[in-house]
């Protein structure tokens, strides 16, 4: 018995591909919320007065930013519920 | 001070809570009366399914079940009420469905119920089952209403005797440095000179779903913004809201996009008609997601420990630490996030607002 066999089998292909989704869904986030991180810091540091401004707007960014990443866990946890 | 029509509502929501926890009862599993029960205990105890755990942790029940003590469970059993156009209206305690029992015609089967005939299968005749009852998610919701009520207009009090020459003081003092936040962060910003018309809308929202995410916190309570359907509401009322602030300049950008060519322009109007509902959909989304994935995380470090003792007595007690330490951490990212989702829902709620309010500016200057 191959190994596509065995995972068409079992519910084991919707499982892995929801589980592999979830996983590349937290490599996205963290990529993006890392640049927005990395964007926020460098701005500071070239103009410390305006902190409070870009602590804001970094924030409600990386709130969308997770936003989308979670979407996509979502999809992960209902390919692994409703196969 | 509360005026008799705040006064009867809030006496109103708060009875409704009292009533639903008046079935407190300790239920000892032995004492089930049903065949089944006593069949189905032996194999069920030896299995240990973490997925049913976390599960009964997120969803809804019609139970606040606190512990099970060997065979003894810690529970507030809550009321259900239920309606059919066939067999009309009931109303009982959830304690008496309990294994898989049958009463008055009603069954239990994982938690949700289902009409059944004498012998126990499910009754085809009842063609819509309508339940009412009043579970954990909606006695903890009501809960937080008669709190937040409470507290908020025990701080609006406080203003209107002192009024803006006093320093505020007690709770006040937690609570106006919040809202002159929401003020001057949130509303100002991004409304304009109308802030004012939104801000009751904006602070209900805020405070709303800050109190839901931190009770919810407390182990032992529900799960009231991790259910797609709470948000699912939230997110419409806001849809609502900004539909009804549109003006007829914000339709004309849906309808013909400014600053494209004009092929772009084609696909672009079912884009930005589907954006319309989108955007508020994403805040249903987001706040869910955040929610329930948070309580997922701090229910799996938890039952990481009892995975872990159903390979081995040792390696259970060994890691017990490391997982309570891992728990403390993740449910202190919680709070933040607690806090954070509430203002982003807020926060993003005021930005579409003050996109629909947009009056007309220039938008061809900057094209070159």
């Amino acid at each position: 018995m191959s190994l596509l066999n065995i995972l068409l089998e079992t519910d084991g292909l919707s499982h892995l591909g929801g589980a592999i989704g979830a996983g590349l869904a937290a490599i996205g986030a963290g990529v993006g919320i890392g640049q927005i991180g990395k964007g926020a810091v460098e701005s500071i540091a070239r103009q410390p007065e305006a902190s409070n401004d870009i602590r804001a707007n970094m924030i409600l960014t990386a709130a969308f930013v997770e936003g989308v990443a979670l979407f996509a866990v979502i999809a992960g946890i209902l390919a692994v519920l409703k196969p | 001070m509360f005026s008799k029509f705040t006064k009867s509502l809030l006496i109103l929501a708060f009875s409704i809570f009292l009533l639903s926890i008046t079935n407190v009862s300790v239920v000892y599993a032995e004492d089930k009366i049903s065949q089944n029960a006593s069949e189905k205990k032996p194999e069920s105890e030896g299995k240990f399914d973490p997925a049913k755990l976390i599960m009964e942790h997120i969803m809804d029940a019609h139970e606040f079940h606190f512990a099970t003590i060997g065979e003894k469970q810690i529970a507030i059993t809550l009321p259900v009420l239920l309606y059919s156009k066939e067999r009309g209206f009931a109303m009982f305690s959830f304690s008496r469905l309990g294994e898989g029992t049958i009463y008055n015609g009603y069954k239990s089967i994982d938690g949700k119920i289902v009409a059944v005939d004498a012998v126990g299968n499910v009754d085809q005749s009842v063609s819509m089952l309508f339940d009412f009852s009043l579970t954990r998610n909606v006695v903890q919701m009501l809960l937080a209403l008669i709190l937040l009520v409470v507290l908020m207009l025990n701080v609006a009090k406080k203003y209107i005797d002192g009024g803006s020459k006093k320093a505020p003081s007690g709770f006040q003092g937690l609570i106006e440095p919040v809202i002159t936040f929401v003020r001057d962060e949130v509303g100002k910003p991004n409304l304009g000179a109308k802030y004012e018309k939104f801000m009751p809308y904006l602070l209900t929202i805020f405070f709303f779903i800050l109190i839901n995410n931190i009770i919810g916190l407390i182990p032992g309570t529900a799960n009231v913004t991790g259910n797609i359907a709470f948000t699912l509401v939230l997110a419409v009322i806001s849809l609502l809201v900004i539909l009804f602030s549109t003006n007829i300049h914000f339709w004309g950008h849906i309808f013909w996009p400014p600053g494209v060519p004009f092929l772009v322009k084609v696909i672009l109007i079912p884009v930005e008609l589907l954006g319309v509902f989108i955007k508020p959909a994403a805040l249903m989304i987001r706040l869910f997601a955040n929610m329930v994935a948070g309580h997922i995380v701090i229910t799996c470090f938890i039952l990481l420990i009892f995975i872990f003792g159903a390979m081995s007595h040792v390696a259970g007690w060994g890691f017990a630490p490391v997982s309570v330490l891992f728990t403390v951490f993740i449910y202190l990212i919680e709070v933040l996030v607690a806090f954070i989702q509430a203002f982003i829902f807020t926060n993003l709620t005021a930005v579409f607002i003050g996109q629909a309010m947009e009056a007309p500016h220039n938008e061809e200057a900057g094209h070159h």
